[in-house]
């Protein structure tokens, strides 16, 4: 697998509730919650991190999860949003414009 | 509403969280429009500085949908320095304007910061109508070139269109207009009091045979039979619920700072110049009341045929006099829709002293009368 990297997708309008990202789509207005391990993806999607990294230093760290299983999901959830454009994905890192500010 | 979107909103409610806030960046306007309800001289608007620090505030306390309204926004020689700031914060950004001072370098600005929407206030198809209301010579035609620029750069526009006796014949063909242009077009036949309390614009409001007519258009209500149906009797549960999103998850803050539970409730909870804003949301005395109300708890409304499905407007009832009351505007509305005069109604009819009193004067007084 090459080198994956994610940024968010700066149309979008995003708030965090109770810990779980709300997303509102730049392309149509619909709205996307994010439950609390996709929210921490989502959060740390800032274009320069590797996926990999994201995952060790952010999901594996603080989950029992095995790393490989773990890589699987995060880049299939990844492809997923990117699908929805809520984040944009590159094999490339991602210089962010109008990167927005999480909370 | 979708149901992700009630879901949201009801976890925010029981989080004390305010999703929704409806920010007017001035009161200022370059039209006049008949019916509205403001004072539009400046007395005093927060600085660009001062509504930056709010927004952040803002999007700390959670606020996820802003509304940037007035008065009218393009006024503001700030208002994209204010846009850029708050899309930086990654609010849901929508906007309401008449959209006169919209050219094409303004529509590009709002494509590229992804604002939701533009809420566009046109009244009538008929340029003539439309100008009469806004009291703006001309206001038709650049409102209506601003929104087909706003489209051609892909934005969702919706017409924003308040019934009125002046254009309340007019809805069907501006509906037609909208759909022509791609726009999406919402009707509301709510006249608001003037904020200093003045009824006069009331005045201005549709008449109840020509509301009925309305409730009965299937084009704008869907199934008419079960729209104006009575509605069954109110259970247990309908009466625990609280009345709108006024102070639950919504509210107002004016140009001058002040916070209110809605922009039709102008019930005073405090000032971000003063206080932060998630304190007046949490702490304020007057959100509490507002918050602490279900509609058991209304003592004309609680025992109304229409109680569970009724518009009842807290703020509009506020301005009658007491926020527990009835908002008569609502029970006419629910009178229009259903043929059932509301609770408030009936008991109107019985307080009213019967004005034509017939009796026989006993021949002598009738002698002195004459």
């Amino acid at each position: 697998m090459s080198r994956l990297y994610v940024a968010r997708d700066p149309r979008v309008a995003a708030r965090s509730l109770d810990g779980e990202m709300m997303i509102m789509s730049g392309r149509d207005s619909t709205l996307f919650t994010l439950n609390q391990t996709a929210t921490i993806l989502w959060q740390a999607a800032d274009g320069i991190t590797p996926l990999e990294e994201i995952v060790d230093q952010k999901i594996c760290a603080d989950f029992e999860v095995e790393r490989s299983l773990a890589l699987e999901d995060a880049e299939a959830l990844a492809r997923d949003l990117a699908a929805h454009e809520i984040l944009k994905i590159s094999d490339q890192p991602i210089t962010p414009k109008n990167a927005g500010e999480t909370r | 509403m979708s149901h992700l979107l009630q879901e949201v909103v009801a976890k925010a409610q029981k989080l004390n969280v305010p999703l929704n806030v409806h920010l007017d960046l001035t009161y200022r306007c370059n039209e006049r429009c008949v019916h509205c309800y403001l004072d539009h001289d400046d007395h005093g608007e927060m600085t660009t500085a001062e509504i930056k620090r709010l927004l952040e505030e803002m999007a700390d306390a959670g606020v996820f949908i802003l509304t940037l309204s007035g008065g009218e926004i393009f006024v503001r020689k700030d208002l994209f320095e204010i846009l850029e700031h708050a899309r930086k914060l990654m609010f849901c950004v929508k906007l309401k304007t008449n959209a006169v001072l919209i050219r094409e370098r303004e529509a590009k600005r709002l494509k590229q910061l992804a604002v939701e929407s533009v809420q566009i206030s046109i009244y009538s198809h008929r340029p003539e109508v439309h100008d009469a209301i806004t009291l703006l010579p001309g206001s038709f035609k650049r409102s209506l070139d601003a929104i087909r620029l706003l489209k051609c750069h892909g934005l969702k526009v919706i017409i924003g269109n308040v019934l009125m006796t002046q254009n309340m014949e007019d809805y069907p063909s501006l509906r037609a207009l909208a759909a022509e242009m791609g726009a999406e077009c919402t009707i509301d036949p709510t006249i608001t009091p003037m904020m200093n309390g003045d009824r006069a614009p009331l005045s201005l409001g549709v008449p109840s045979d020509a509301l009925r007519q309305v409730f009965r258009d299937g084009s704008l209500v869907g199934n008419v039979e079960e729209f104006c149906a009575i509605p069954a009797k109110a259970g247990e549960d309908d009466l625990e619920a609280t009345p709108c999103s006024a102070g639950h998850t919504a509210c107002y803050v004016s140009p001058y700072g002040d916070v209110f539970p809605c922009v039709q409730f102008p019930l005073p909870t405090g000032n971000v110049r003063r206080q932060r804003f998630v304190d007046i949301w949490r702490h304020s005395d007057q959100m509490k009341e507002v918050r602490s109300i279900r509609l058991k708890d209304l003592p004309t409304c609680s025992h109304c045929t229409h109680v569970a499905n009724c518009t009842r407007c807290p703020g509009l009832a506020f301005m009658e006099g007491n926020m527990r009351g009835p908002s008569t505007q609502d029970c006419e509305k629910s009178f229009a829709r259903t043929g059932a005069p509301s609770a408030n109604m009936l008991a109107k009819r019985r307080a009213a002293p019967n004005l034509v009193q017939i009796r026989m004067l006993p021949a002598a007084m009738a002698q002195v009368s004459a």
